[in-house]
């Protein structure tokens, strides 16, 4: 492949905001367990003399994304007709902000190899979402849900700054937390709750190439891989003599690869105009500042926390990273309360990478209340009574019982994990093991230091891994002597 | 055709039980049936309406507060929602259209105890003035029936001049109200923009539509506004109401500064409109008016700004009639011609007309010629109101250039028939109340129509000038 071209990169996120309505009706706004078109009313069916009613719940929200990505929202912005039809579209219009969108400016920074990436936005709009149609495989017919009509967006347009597959996944990555951070979303990406469109050009000179648009992406991994693909498309075709042509394209998970949906000169016109029915939203500095002091700690805040407590990017990225994910969990909260506590944060933070966060993304955890179980555990770990091996298998244990009452210590004892401590049965085991073990205990009197690592290992085995390594360790040596 | 007598004289006699809401209620009924051929009413309510005048009677013998306008029959042009009323706008593209839920407008008449008894004729989707272009017909004008109503609230016009209710509601997006009042000799009042709920009346122009009452009294038609103005949680646009309410009207005439139009009197007006217009000024003037001619020369682009904006929203506001969910729906063998082909078998020349020049303007490419453009000269023609508003309370002229024309004369030339709303546009497009006040007839004994115009949110005022002309000068 060539490798003179270098791609260009901008991206349009849109985010679902998490009001309790749609953005302008009152009708519940979780479609998530709701039958078809049971959140539907004479607003979202577009029915004669229904006038959109503007949802204030959207309004901050859209302010803390503006605080989000680093900016301060418009004091005056307004909504505007977008024509099409389809039928999925009640009112053969969407009412977005094409004019005077709410955000213009703001910027996502994130650390990619070191370094640190800054890509500008270039505004974001309030929109109404669309409802859903499904086109059943062989039928005669399409199916038409409202439930989703009217939902909130807010759409986030990047400038072509990235220039790589992998700045563009993580860019959506940070908005991803920007945005769950911020509170404005519930950022579920299997719901479409985030659903991102790339635009890729390459081009061998300063002058931009002719783009493609790869639509409606919901991962980090589809942003990824269609990037990827279409820079390895577009330079395929450029090195055969051929033009990019300016299209819409979607990805095939199966196939992985994009697809060609609709050139350029079969878009619609919209015949964007304002919308009559709804006044400007106008807001004050105030209203931002008051907005701005209620903002919940960003991804920044709890990295410099974390980089604080002596835990770098390696441990603090996975785990600012599931924090979004499962906020239910609370991980950075227990941090904190480890923290307060003064225990140990490495060992948390290790236990939560390796054994929690791995059973929470399976759905396997059952227990609701962390904190006490890490510190029991902590705690039985600092008085000796328990190996580190062991306190993996009884954290994974307590996490995916579905007894909350689960006491550490209790578990442990009832499960023969807690580490023998007591001399004066150390001293039993031990002396057998040097009873049985004549050759080994020859040798190391003979001067094979190295054998006394095989022999603390039998008294392991012997004691089923309950006893204390290091108490053995000392028991042989002066056994030994 | 008697008219009915001050309605707070019905109501008081539905309070005192002198009357009854049933017998009210069911002479509206014997008027709609007896004045049938004039094609005002397309809907009758009876049942309905019975079964209110019944409830209505019983609360007063219960001694339960009736309400405001307890027992008044009343009828609503048809781009009204009313809950389980076949709601048309005057087109087969709602034809059997059952609402689920009603105006605003109607709840509020329907919790002061009105009722309502029927739904009136109105060009399809209020496009047009003379409801010619109705799918259920043309409405004959009560006083010649060779001659059209006017339009589009033609049928609430028409029916309150036969007298079939007290009062009737109406739409006015670019004289609506006012000129089928004028050529049905009633008053026909436009409020304030957002004065009073959009919600629940189909829409034809979004910043231009207002709703409002025709009837034949100042007092009939400030009660009926006191009722149904006001913030609406349904209606973002929606306005505070004078916190004085509408009732107990200020009637004076002496020392009101009253502006005429320059613009407004020019030679397309009929000969005896310009008569009749300079004769009511003399009274005014009699009774101590200050009169004054005023120039507003944007208004004479006032017409073709209007005929910009209203179909570019028109074409907007027409997107959700597509056959897909309710109304006029056709078969057809895939997505793109079921909707070619509703939309086609459902709407009429008049809108179809209109769709065309509104996604016209307001395709890329022209958007900033037109659509923009007529934005600017909105601004400015506000702003000239404005300016005229410094030097008078009032703005007077007539409502149309000519009085109720011959059926069918003018149906196809549609030029000449938007020619009939230059003079009541502007307040559309300003967003200020105005009415139409009768001033006597022509040599045919047609009815002529005085039009005055307020500032905005001068509604109360405005209505006491009315009252004031109705009561000191003899204008009939």
């Amino acid at each position: 492949m060539n490798s003179d071209y270098i791609p260009t990169i901008g991206i349009e996120c849109h985010v679902q905001l998490k009001t309790q309505t749609k953005l302008f009706s009152g009708s519940n706004n979780d479609a998530r367990l709701a039958e078809p078109n049971t959140l539907v009313n004479h607003i979202d069916f577009g029915l004669p003399g229904s006038l959109p009613v503007f949802n204030r719940q959207a309004l901050n929200l859209a302010v803390q994304a503006a605080l989000a990505l680093k900016t301060r929202p418009q004091l005056s912005s307004t909504f505007d007709r977008k024509h099409y039809f389809y039928p999925d579209l009640p009112m053969g219009y969407q009412i977005t902000q094409y004019d005077q969108p709410i955000i213009i400016g703001g910027k996502v920074e994130f650390l990619l190899n070191g370094n640190i990436k800054t890509v500008k936005i270039t505004r974001a709009h309030l929109e109404s979402d669309a409802g859903k149609s499904t086109h059943p495989e062989g039928q005669n017919y399409s199916l038409v849900d409202l439930n989703r009509a009217g939902t909130p967006l807010l759409e986030i347009v990047s400038e072509p700054d990235m220039h790589s597959p992998e700045e563009a996944k993580a860019y959506v990555k940070e908005l991803y937390l920007l945005m769950r951070y911020a509170g404005v979303s519930e950022c579920d990406l299997f719901q479409g709750n985030m659903r991102f469109d790339v635009n890729v050009s390459v081009s061998k000179t300063d002058e931009l190439g002719t783009r493609s648009e790869t639509k409606n992406l919901n991962s980090f991994r589809s942003v990824e891989k269609a990037v990827a693909y279409e820079i390895k498309r577009q330079i395929e075709v450029l090195e055969s003599g051929n033009k990019i042509i300016q299209e819409t394209r979607g990805w095939n998970d199966a196939k992985q690869k994009t697809i060609s949906q609709r050139k350029k000169e079969d878009a619609n016109d919209y015949r964007y105009m304002p919308d009559p029915d709804l006044p400007p939203l106008l807001i004050d500095d105030d209203f931002i500042d008051k907005i701005e002091k209620e903002m919940p700690p960003t991804p920044d805040y709890w990295r410099n926390l974390l980089k604080s407590l002596g835990l770098g990017p390696e441990i603090s990225e996975p785990l600012i990273e599931a924090n979004a994910d499962y906020p239910e969990a609370g991980y950075l909260d227990l941090l904190i309360s480890f923290s307060e506590q003064n225990r140990d944060l490495k060992m948390l933070a290790n236990w939560i990478i390796n054994t929690d966060i791995p059973l929470q993304k399976n759905g396997l955890v059952k227990i609701q209340e962390r904190l006490v179980l890490y510190s029991e555990t902590n705690q039985l770990i600092l008085d000796g009574k328990l190996s580190s091996t062991n306190a993996k298998q009884l954290l994974a244990d307590i996490l995916v019982s579905t007894d909350q009452h689960n006491n550490a210590q209790e578990y442990a004892e009832k499960n023969s994990l807690l580490q023998q401590s007591d001399i004066s049965m150390l001293s039993t085991t031990v002396e057998k093991v040097i009873a049985n073990n004549e050759k080994a205990v020859n040798e190391y009197r003979s001067g094979e230091i190295k054998v006394l690592g095989f022999l603390i290992g039998q008294v392991m085995a012997e004691s089923k891994g309950t006893a204390n390594p290091s108490m053995v360790k000392d028991l042989l040596v002066n056994k030994l002597k | 055709m008697p008219y009915w007598e001050p309605i707070l004289d019905i109501v008081a006699n539905v309070k005192s039980s002198k009357t009854s809401a049933l017998e009210l209620v069911q002479k509206a009924l014997s008027n709609i049936e007896k004045y049938k051929e004039y094609n005002s009413v397309i809907t009758t309510l009876e049942s309905s309406a019975l079964g209110r005048a019944e409830q209505i009677d019983k609360d007063i013998e219960e001694h339960k507060d009736p309400g405001l306008l307890a027992g008044v029959p009343f009828l609503a042009k048809d781009n009204f929602l009313v809950l389980g009323a076949e709601t048309t706008a005057g087109s087969n593209m709602l034809r059997g259209f059952i609402p689920p839920y009603q105006a605003t407008a109607i709840n509020k008449l329907e919790a002061a105890g009105a009722i309502c008894v029927g739904k009136t004729n109105l060009d399809a989707f209020a496009h047009g003035g003379s409801t010619e272009n109705s799918d259920f017909g043309v409405t004959l004008n009560p006083i010649d029936k060779t001659r059209v109503s006017g339009g589009s609230s033609g049928g609430s016009a028409a029916a309150v001049a036969l007298g079939i209710v007290p009062f009737a509601l109406g739409t006015d997006t670019g004289g609506s109200i006012r000129q089928p009042s004028a050529f049905c000799g009633v008053v026909g009042y436009k409020p304030t923009y957002g004065l009073v709920s959009r919600s629940g009346v189909v829409a034809m122009g979004s910043s231009l539509d207002s709703i409002g009452p025709i009837g034949t009294r100042s007092d009939d038609l400030a009660l009926v506004l006191d009722v149904i103005s006001g913030r609406d949680e349904l209606d973002a646009t929606t306005i505070e109401k004078n916190p004085l309410g509408y009732l107990g009207l200020n009637s004076v005439i002496k020392g009101q500064r009253i502006g005429v139009v320059k613009e407004f009197l020019g030679n397309g007006v009929a000969p005896d409109i310009r008569k009749a217009v300079d004769s009511v000024l003399d009274l005014l003037k009699d009774k101590g008016a200050q009169i004054d001619e005023v120039s507003l020369p944007s208004t004479s682009l006032a017409l073709v700004c209007y005929y910009i904006i209203c179909p570019a929203e028109v074409s907007s506001n027409l997107s959700r009639y597509d056959g897909q969910r309710y109304g006029y729906s056709s078969n057809a063998d895939d997505l793109e011609h079921s909707y070619l082909n509703s939309r086609a078998g459902g709407f009429g020349k008049e809108a179809k007309r209109r769709i065309m020049i509104g996604n016209f303007v307001l395709s890329s490419g022209y958007y900033d010629a037109y659509y923009k453009k007529a934005q600017t000269v909105r601004t400015k023609i506000i702003n000239e109101f404005n300016q005229a508003f410094m030097n008078f309370d009032f703005l007077v002229g007539p409502v149309t250039p000519i009085t109720a024309f011959k059926i069918g004369s003018k149906i196809d030339d549609p030029v000449s028939m938007y020619l009939a709303d230059e003079m009541t546009v502007s307040a559309n497009l300003v967003g200020i109340p105005s009415v139409s006040v009768p001033i006597g007839v022509d040599t045919d004994k047609l009815p002529i129509g005085f039009q005055i115009m307020a500032p905005q949110n001068k509604d109360r005022e405005l209505l006491g000038m009315v009252k004031a002309m109705q009561e000191e000068i003899d204008v009939s």
